[in-house]
């Protein structure tokens, strides 16, 4: 490749960013604006017995307020469980719902108004443990009137392939661990935020941190009953998502209401605490898993059940609960394989997507559980991991379609690099090392609401100005989804990425993509920006063939030039721009993405299917303190296979941005609650990993060259996740010899573990 | 409480401001005069994104009550990113892939650039505590140590 695929190419928004001139959702402001604040209920489950607003509506400076019954239609990011209204109707869920809003000139003004809402409840039992969940209750305590069975439960995911219970009973070689997981949250820096415009000519704007502009569009139109063809969702520059921003939410619904009543803007940006109380996490989950295999290593079985605590609304909780599951079908072979997840609503704050959603703690078990077959065999664990990967062109027990698979070249890199053959189980007391492997999807082979059209489009368009403009719904989260429409342009067309501009993230101007979640970005966005770019070279090649009589497959575009061979024909880009033109004026050329027909006939069969499938392996230096308890992470190889890095300073951004959530999640990082109100929404308390917690990386990159994604291309920004908390509890092991069944590893876990054992 | 008439000196500019006196620094800044540049994370002085210079010492804007910044010196990002080339600090944060979101990235430069004038020497370790109030949820922090340390050479030369 000729072009900037492959190189380290700078962000183009860095600059922009760094000068402090991107323009993120709060940044905007509008004549007229006004700000809105919410009354948040104090009850963790009750029914709302009377709700007054009408002082709060004649308070100085107060535009409008609204409740629940103003905009009662429910909605949800899945279809299949779209349970939950702008604000509570009837009844509250969680500690923190909205239950009111207040629109005001100033933010004081709305803030003042709410605290003079009245509000009476009457208490329901709330359920805060999962396991209660599981209950039969009284209907009036149900938490949704859906649930079924008059139990508290969501959903039930379940998939048996060849009996691998019979297989666990008479295994020989066999481990069982009952593991426990903490939530976690997102913790992106910029809080959400939303500003709606109701514009002259009756149609809405809507701009809004969002992962998924395209959904949030779907949403407003349902809950307030406006025609899609009068919405456009915008998102402007974005502080962090990882998932967090990939439901439509609460206060966009409101503010886009308030917008519309109004007729004013109206903008809401959150609190830290807010942030937090939103939430849209990594469930609090509790797993049993067992694995066997044989004498060689060779993995015969696994099965495992799994509760996990979904908070008071559905999200992306039916996803979450078959992931927990069917994402352990790689990167090991397992033909007698088994789960069932229950994902429990609970009066919390709920759960949802989260970076390397769903497969995160399964693969902490898994890779625990592998390290103790290792130990019972007497194998290395590097070895028995060898001996099971699936081979490349395969599928797994549940249909998987797996192509390129580049884990035995991770594993192989990062036990080199290590040193791992002389320093495993020999470095002395306290200090450690810990082998995992990773798998995730690149992409979601099934749109979350099925339609007929394809996954993305990408236009683009050439003019008079010799500027190629990447028109795409695509969004830019942080992950560099600008920067790689640019580079696919620049290469496809060979002219300097600064001829190419990117249009994003509108719904009125760029055409659909269905958003940033599942890592499908690169290789569904970029596979049409591939064809969308190389379509306007085809165009402007047979223009100039037709004039310089030429066959137009003998151009060369390079260099910002289009040439022969011989350079008998030599023109500048815009020479060539020019004679495309010609009689046409500008034009757009357009390039699609539609997943290849995958997976099972089985019901449950299209969970996690993808057109390709990322691999790692990690391995994590740590040391243990055995007074204090506490846990260091001090270094991390990793390897990781995203088939071909477009990017590589990307690459390893997604790499060491997963390393640095990897370790929060498994030493310090937990949402702790007592009797469903959270108490630790902000980062005193919820401590996220800082500057000093960073352990030396050593980064490589495993480019296997998937037949299917952009130049070889597959994802790199959750399947890097996988491998670190496991890689960092077989790491404790190796020095202290203690396994870490629950996380986050905080120093008193630590010592009491030590404490059973000696 | 009662407003006040407030003058106060950004980026080498004079602005008179109507403030309340409880108001803080990063409030005044963005809300009232524009500079949104500046950002606020937390709002709680946890996270470092909202820094800022005040008589060349860097503050947390959403700790700092504006009133007690009269008189003083108040420099921004939007202060550091007037001239044309970027401050090496920028400049290396772009070129190593020290930001993906960009939300924590005004207030890094606003800690680094004071840091390596006081610190001209730093090497790793001391950048790593140097930038320690500056929560990044994106990077894990290698790339942005990476540019704070290649800026730290340049400036040396
Ligand atoms: S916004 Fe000031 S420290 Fe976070
Ligand atoms: S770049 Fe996103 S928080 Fe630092």
């Amino acid at each position: 490749m000729s072009g900037p695929i492959g190189k380290p190419t700078p962000y183009i928004d860095g600059v922009e960013k760094v000068r402090g001139q991107a323009m993120y959702t709060d940044d905007y402001k509008l004549p007229n604006m006004l700000y809105l604040t919410f009354l948040r209920s104090t009850e963790s489950h009750a029914k709302i017995k009377s709700l007054d607003i009408s002082s709060a509506k004649s308070y100085p400076g107060v535009v409008a307020v609204a409740t629940g019954k103003d905009i009662p239609v429910s909605f949800g990011i899945l279809p299949i469980s779209p349970d939950e209204t702008a604000m509570a109707v009837e009844k509250v869920r969680y500690n923190g719902e909205i239950v009111a809003a207040v629109a005001g000139k100033t933010v004081e003004a709305a803030q003042e108004a709410v605290k003079n809402i009245k509000v009476e409840y009457e208490s329901i039992t709330a359920f805060t443990d999962p396991h209660d969940s599981l209950e039969k209750c009284n209907l009036e305590e149900q938490i949704h009137p859906h649930t079924k069975d008059g139990k508290n439960i969501h959903k039930t995911a379940e998939l048996r392939f060849n009996e691998p219970e019979k297989e666990l009973e008479t295994a020989k070689y066999k481990q069982t661990g009952f593991f426990k997981f903490a939530g976690v949250t997102h913790a992106f820096t910029e809080p959400h935020s939303t500003l709606a415009i109701w514009n002259g000519d009756k149609t809405l704007t809507v701009i809004s941190a969002t992962q998924v502009p395209h959904y949030l569009h779907k949403n407003l139109s349902k809950v307030l009953g406006l025609p899609l063809h009068k919405i456009q969702v915008q998102k402007p520059a974005l502080g962090g998502g990882f998932g967090g921003k990939s439901d439509p939410f609460p206060h966009e619904m409101i503010t886009a209401y308030m917008a519309m009543k109004t007729k004013q803007p109206v903008k809401c940006t959150f609190s830290r605490e807010e942030v937090f109380i939103t939430h849209h996490g990594r469930h609090p989950t509790e797993m049993s898993m067992s694995v066997s295999c044989d004498n060689s290593g060779k993995i015969t079985a696994l099965d495992t059940d799994i509760i996990i605590d979904g908070g008071a609304y559905g999200s992306f909780g039916v996803v979450t609960s078959y992931y927990n599951g069917v994402l352990l079908q790689g990167p090991y072979k397992i033909d007698k394989f088994g789960f069932r997840t229950r994902r429990a609503y609970t009066n919390k704050h709920q759960c949802g997507a989260m970076r390397g959603h769903g497969a995160v703690n399964p693969r902490y078990a898994v890779e625990v559980i592998l390290d103790m077959l290792a130990q019972d065999l007497n194998m290395d664990p590097c070895d028995l991991r060898n001996k099971n990967f699936l081979p490349e062109n395969s599928f797994t027990v549940g249909e998987f379609r797996i192509t390129s698979n580049g884990v035995r070249d991770c594993l192989d890199t990062v036990r080199k690099k290590s040193d791992w053959d002389k320093r495993y189980g020999k470095l002395p007391y306290g200090r450690g090392l810990g082998i995992a492997c990773g798998f995730f999807i690149s992409g979601s082979a099934l749109p979350i609401i099925w339609n007929r059209y394809p996954q993305t489009v990408v236009h683009a368009k050439l003019d008079f100005d010799g500027r190629i403009v990447m028109f795409s719904g695509a969004s830019e989260i942080g992950q560099g989804s600008d920067t790689m429409l640019v580079q696919i342009a620049a290469e496809e067309l060979g002219i300097a990425l600064d001829y190419v501009q990117v249009e994003v993230a509108d719904t009125k101007t760029t055409p659909v993509d269905l958003g940033s979640y599942s890592s499908r970005v690169t290789f569904m966005v970029g596979n049409a920006a591939k064809t969308a770019s190389s379509n306007i070279r085809k165009e402007m090649a047979k223009a100039i063939g037709k004039e310089k009589n030429v066959s137009p497959d003998k151009l060369i575009f390079a260099n910002s030039r289009i040439q022969t061979q011989d350079k008998s024909i030599d023109l500048s880009w815009e020479d060539g721009v020019e004679i495309a033109m010609a009689g046409r004026g500008a034009f757009v050329e357009s390039g699609h993405y539609i997943s290849p027909k995958l997976g099972g006939k089985y019901k449950g069969a299209g969970a996690g299917l993808s057109p390709s499938y990322s691999f790692g392996a990690f391995i994590s230096e740590v040391t243990v303190n055995s007074d204090t308890g506490e846990v260091n992470v001090e270094k991390i190889w990793a390897a990781h296979d995203c088939g071909k890095a477009l990017n590589p300073l990307a690459v390893e951004g997604q790499i060491e941005g997963s390393i640095h959530m990897g370790i929060g999640q498994a030493l310090t990082e937990e949402m702790r609650y007592k009797n469903g109100q959270q108490m630790n929404p902000n980062f005193f308390d919820y401590r996220i990993p800082s500057s000093v917690d960073t352990p030396d990386m050593d980064i490589s990159i495993i480019e296997s060259n998937d037949p299917e994604g952009p130049y070889g291309a597959k994802e790199a920004g959750e399947g890097p996740i996988h491998p670190v908390l496991p890689s960092i509890g077989n790491a404790v092991y190796d020095a202290v010899g203690i396994r870490m069944m629950e996380l986050p590893m905080t120093p008193d876990k630590v010592l009491s573990k030590l404490k059973e054992m000696s | 409480m009662k407003s006040k008439i407030t003058k106060l000196s950004i980026n080498g500019f004079e602005h008179i401001v109507l403030v309340n006196p409880d108001e803080t620094l990063v409030f005044t800044l963005r809300e009232r005069l524009n500079f949104t540049g500046t950002k606020k994370c937390c709002d709680e002085g946890t996270c470092g994104s909202c820094t800022i210079l005040v008589d060349g010492i860097p503050v947390l804007g959403c700790l700092t009550p504006t009133v007690r910044c009269v008189g003083k010196t108040i420099i921004t990002i939007e202060g550091i990113s007037s001239k044309e080339d970027l401050h090496p600090v920028q400049k290396y944060l772009v070129k190593n892939g020290g930001l993906q979101c960009g939300f924590c990235t005004p207030g890094v430069v606003m800690t680094a650039i004071p840091f390596l004038d006081e610190h001209p020497n730093a090497n790793r370790e001391k950048i790593k505590e140097g930038l320690s109030g500056n929560l990044c949820r994106c990077t894990g922090y290698k790339k942005i140590i990476d540019a704070v340390e290649n800026a730290g050479k340049e400036l040396k030369v």
